[in-house]
C-alpha cells in the first residue's frame, strides 16, 4: 500500500522489524527435528542464519514462519536428528 | 569586528561562527586557504569540532553525511574538480534531507586545466537538489553561510546549501568584512537539533531501500521542501537583518531596475561590475538595470516574472554553458518569462569562462547590444563574448 | 548439554532477506552478540544493503546507516567524529561491507579511515565477488574461479588473477588489530570481535561468507565450506596485533581439492590447474607461518 507523501518521513527510516518479512513462505524443504535423539547441543542454534531456530529448554524448535529450509541446521547436527523433508510433509 | 580578508577566510569565519562540529575537507586550489584556516581555528581550540582530514572529496562529502546523519552541524568546502567529484554524494546529501552547508570556489573544469573562475561546475549541480547560493562579496559569503544554516535547518526544509565564491576573484582578494560576534550569532543560529537522528537504543536505518509504489513520494516531499526554501529564504534574512543590519538581496538582487526598459540578469562578483557599469549607463540616460541571482536554487521565477513584466529586453549573462543547449540561467530565466503576457526580448551572453576577465567595456558593450535588439527583436539568442576568431569586437 | 558456546542475546531479527544458507547472515549475527547493543552500523551498496528489506523493514536492532559504495571508510570516520564532538565515547562504530566495496570501490577511503585511525571496526564480509549485482569478480575473488564476467567458455577465461591479500595491506597500514574470521567457527569469531571491540583504533576483521548462488554450492553446505577453507588452509584463521601475526586456529591440513569440489565455481579446473593452486595455498601458509614465528 504506497502511503501518503503525509505520511512517511523526510527519508526512508526503516524502524519496523523484519518479522514482517514471512521468508518461511520460500521454503522447498523443511527440517524436521527428532526430539527424542536430540542431545541438547545447541549447534544447531548457533548455524541458523536467520534466527529460525529457538532453544526451549535446550532443545530445537524451528520456526517455520522464518526458517528458509536451508538445511544448515540439518548438515551441521552431530547426532542426525534433524532431517529435512519435502515442504508439507512431515 | 571589522577586518580585511579574502572571501575564503570569510567561509572560515562563517564556518567558524556557525559553530560547525565536524569538518571534513579535501585540498584543492583555490579552496585550500578555507580548510587552512578551519584546521587552524580547530588547532587553537578557538573551534570546537572534528577535522577530518579526508582522502578525496567524495569521502569529505560522505563523512559529513554520516556525521551529519549522527546530529552533528557540519560543513565543507572544495571547488571544480573536487566538486563534480562529489556529485554521486551530492545527491546523496539532499535525499537523505541534512542540511549540509559547504562552501564551492566556483572554478572551471579540465581540460584544458584552468584554476579559474567559471561557474560550470556550481551549475553542473544544478539537479542535486541542493539550494545554491552565487555570492557577490567577501561580505555576502559569512553572512549567506550562517543565513543557509539557519535556512537549511529548519524542519520546512532540511536540505543542504552550497554557497559558491568566484575563484580567486572573490576566494583570494581582499575585501572589508564585518565579523559579527560569536553572542550575536549564537542569538540567531541555535544549536543543531533534529528530530531524527542516528541514536544508539533505536534501531533505525537511515537511507533504507524503497519500491517503485513509494520512490516518487520522498521526492515530492524533497520538492516541496525546495519551494518552502524560497520563503524561508527571505524570512531568515530579514531576521538576520534585524539582528546584523545587512541584508543581500534575497533570491534576485535587483539594482536600479525601477522605470527600467533592459536589465542584465548574471550572478556572481561580475555583478558587482556590471552595478558600476549601470551608474555610468543611467548617468547618460540609458535606461538600464541589474538583476542579480544570488538564489540559483530554489529559482526566483516569481521574481524575474514580475520583473520581466515590465521590461523591452533582458540580457542573461552566463559564466558558463550547456553543450547541446545555452547557458543554464539564460534557459531557466527564459522559462520563467515563458508565462509573462508581455515578453520582453532576451539574449544570452556567454562570458568569462576560465577567468576571462569581464571588463566594465564588455558589459557596456552588452547593454548596447540588448537595447538594440530590444527594439528590432533577437537573431542570434545566444553569443559567445570576447571569443578570439570571432568578427565582433567587444574590448 | 543444552549449554550455549556463544552469548546468547540476538541482535538480528529473523526476516532478513537474504539467500538461504546466506553466510553474510551468519556474520552479521556473530559479530553483533560479539559488539553488542552500543553500536551503530554503517552499510555501503552490497547485499546488505538490501537484506534488511525494504522501507520499512530492519532486520538489525542496532542503529544502522546506509551509504554510497565506496564510502565506507568516510562514513565511519564521519560517525566517530560526530560521536566525539557531542562528548559520547562508549559506542562501537563498525563499516560492514562486502568485498568489492572495500578491495576495489572502496579501497581508498578504507585506507583514509586507516590511516586517521579512526576508532571504528571495519569488517569485509567475503563472498569473493560483487554478488549483490549478480556474481560478477571482484578483486577479491579467487584465482581460479568462475563468475559471470570471468566465465569459462572455451578460451578457458576463468579468473586469472591472484586475491587481493587485503590483511597485508592492513597491515601495512600498521593499525592495532587485524583478523581473520570464519562461521563455521563462531567461539573464534566472537572472541576477536570482543578483542576488537577492547581496543582504541582502526580495527580490521576479514570474515569470510560462503555465497550458495555465486559459489554454486548447496545452501546447506555454507558452514561446511566455512570449515574447510579453514581445514584446507585457504582461509587460515589469525590474528595481527601490534604487527605481529598469531594464527588462532592451524585447521587439519586437508587436501585443497576437498574445498574446490564442492562449489560448481571451481568445478570446470583441471589437474595441473588444482596442482597449482594447491602449491599457492601451501605457499601462501608457509609465509604465514614464518610471518607468525618471526614475529613480525
Amino acid at each position: 500500500m504506497t502511503k501518503s507523501y503525509q505520511e512517511i518521513p523526510l527519508t526512508p527510516i526503516s524502524d519496523t522489524p523484519s518479522t514482517v518479512n514471512i521468508t518461511g513462505l520460500w521454503r522447498v524443504m523443511m527440517p524436521v527435528v527428532d526430539r527424542e535423539k536430540c542431545k541438547k547441543c545447541t549447534i544447531c542454534w548457533k548455524f541458523c542464519p536467520d534466527v529460525a531456530v529457538k532453544l526451549v529448554g535446550g532443545v530445537p524448535e524451528i520456526d517455520y514462519q522464518y526458517c528458509k529450509g536451508c538445511g544448515i541446521c540439518a548438515a551441521e547436527c552431530p547426532s542426525k536428528c534433524i532431517v529435512m523433508v519435502k515442504e508439507g510433509e512431515q | 569586528m571589522r577586518m580585511v580578508m579574502t572571501g575564503n577566510y570569510a567561509s572560515a569565519y562563517g564556518a567558524k561562527l556557525a559553530r560547525a562540529e565536524v569538518i571534513a575537507a579535501y585540498p584543492i586550489t583555490p579552496q585550500t586557504s578555507i580548510v587552512e584556516k578551519l584546521a587552524e581555528f580547530v588547532a587553537t581550540g578557538e573551534l570546537k569540532a572534528k577535522f577530518i582530514p579526508v582522502e578525496s572529496e567524495h569521502s569529505a562529502m560522505a563523512a559529513c553525511i554520516a556525521a551529519q546523519t549522527a546530529g552533528a552541524r557540519t560543513y565543507t568546502a572544495t571547488s571544480s574538480h573536487g566538486l563534480t567529484l562529489m556529485h554521486e554524494v551530492l545527491m546523496w546529501a539532499s535525499g537523505a534531507r541534512l542540511p549540509i552547508v559547504m562552501t564551492n570556489v566556483s572554478r572551471a573544469m579540465a581540460p584544458p586545466w584552468s584554476v579559474w573562475v567559471d561557474h560550470m561546475d556550481s551549475i553542473a549541480q544544478r539537479d542535486t537538489g541542493w539550494l545554491q547560493f552565487f555570492c557577490q562579496s567577501n561580505q555576502e559569503v559569512l553572512d549567506t553561510i550562517i543565513m543557509a544554516y539557519k535556512v537549511c535547518e529548519s524542519s520546512g526544509v532540511m536540505l543542504p546549501a552550497m554557497i559558491i565564491e568566484d575563484a580567486f576573484i572573490l576566494s583570494h582578494t581582499s575585501e572589508p568584512v564585518d565579523v559579527p560576534e560569536q553572542q550575536l550569532v549564537d542569538s540567531f543560529l541555535p544549536a543543531y537539533s533534529p528530530d531524527l537522528k542516528i541514536e544508539v537504543g533505536k534501531a533505525r536505518g537511515f537511507g533504507s531501500l524503497v519500491k517503485p509504489d513509494q520512490y516518487m513520494e520522498f521526492r515530492y516531499k524533497a520538492m516541496l521542501a525546495m519551494k518552502e526554501a524560497h520563503d524561508r529564504i527571505l524570512r531568515v534574512e530579514q531576521e538576520f537583518k534585524h539582528v546584523f543590519g545587512r541584508e543581500h538581496g534575497g533570491l534576485l538582487e535587483r539594482y536600479r531596475c525601477e522605470n527600467a526598459e533592459t536589465v542584465l540578469v548574471t550572478a556572481g562578483s561580475v555583478a558587482a561590475t556590471a552595478k558600476d557599469v549601470v551608474d555610468a549607463l543611467r548617468a547618460n540616460g540609458q535606461r538600464v538595470g541589474l538583476a542579480r541571482i544570488r538564489a540559483f536554487r530554489p529559482f526566483p521565477h516569481d521574481e524575474i516574472r514580475s520583473l520581466a513584466s515590465k521590461l523591452e529586453g533582458i540580457a542573461v549573462l552566463d559564466r558558463s554553458y550547456t553543450f547541446g543547449a545555452a547557458g543554464a540561467m539564460f534557459t531557466e530565466v527564459k522559462a520563467s518569462v515563458y508565462s509573462c503576457q508581455k515578453r520582453p526580448v532576451m539574449k544570452n551572453y556567454i562570458a568569462g569562462l576560465g577567468g576571462r576577465d569581464i571588463t566594465p567595456k564588455i558589459l557596456e558593450r552588452i547593454f548596447e547590444d540588448i537595447q538594440v535588439i530590444a527594439k528590432r527583436g533577437a537573431e542570434d539568442e545566444v553569443e559567445w563574448v570576447d571569443v578570439a576568431g570571432l568578427p565582433r569586437r567587444w574590448r | 548439554m543444552g549449554k550455549t558456546t556463544i552469548p546468547e542475546d540476538e541482535f538480528t531479527y529473523p526476516g532478513s532477506t537474504g539467500c538461504p544458507g546466506c553466510g553474510a547472515n551468519l556474520v552479521m549475527r556473530y559479530l553483533l552478540k560479539g559488539l553488542g547493543e552500543r553500536t551503530i552500523v554503517s552499510i555501503p551498496a552490497c547485499c546488505w544493503a538490501v537484506m534488511p528489506g525494504y522501507w520499512p523493514s530492519n532486520c538489525l536492532k542496532v542503529p544502522l546507516l546506509y551509504t554510497a559504495f565506496e564510502a565506507t571508510g568516510a562514513a565511519i570516520s564521519g560517525l566517530r567524529a560526530a560521536l566525539d564532538v557531542k562528548g559520547v565515547d562508549d559506542v562501537t562504530v563498525v563499516g560492514f561491507a562486502g568485498d568489492g566495496g572495500t578491495v576495489d570501490i572502496g579501497l581508498q577511503a578504507l585506507s583514509g579511515a586507516a590511516e586517521r585511525r579512526t576508532d571504528a571496526i571495519y569488517v569485509m564480509y567475503d563472498n569473493e565477488a560483487y554478488m549483490n549485482t549478480g556474481i560478477q569478480r571482484s578483486g577479491s575473488t579467487p584465482w581460479g574461479a568462475w563468475t559471470t564476467t570471468t566465465p569459462v567458455g572455451s578460451s578457458h577465461g576463468f579468473k586469472h588473477e591472484t586475491k587481493k591479500d587485503i590483511m597485508t595491506i592492513m597491515q601495512a597500514h600498521r593499525i592495532p588489530y587485524a583478523a581473520t574470521v570464519s562461521p563455521a567457527f563462531p567461539e573464534d569469531f566472537i572472541k576477536k570481535v570482543e578483542k576488537a571491540k577492547s581496543i582504541k583504533g582502526f580495527k580490521f576483521i576479514h570474515a569470510l561468507s560462503p555465497c550458495p548462488p555465486g559459489w554454486k554450492t548447496s545452501p546447506s553446505l555454507s558452514v561446511e565450506i566455512a570449515r574447510l577453507a579453514v581445514d584446507t588452509r585457504v582461509f587460515p584463521l589469525y590474528e595481527i596485533e601490534d604487527g605481529k601475526v598469531r594464527i588462532t586456529r592451524k585447521g587439519k591440513g586437508l587436501p585443497l581439492v576437498d574445498y574446490l569440489k564442492v562449489q560448481g565455481r571451481f568445478q570446470h579446473l583441471t589437474k595441473p590447474e588444482i596442482a597449482e593452486m594447491q602449491k599457492g595455498v601451501d605457499d601462501s601458509w608457509i609465509m604465514l607461518l614464518l610471518k607468525e614465528s618471526s614475529g613480525t
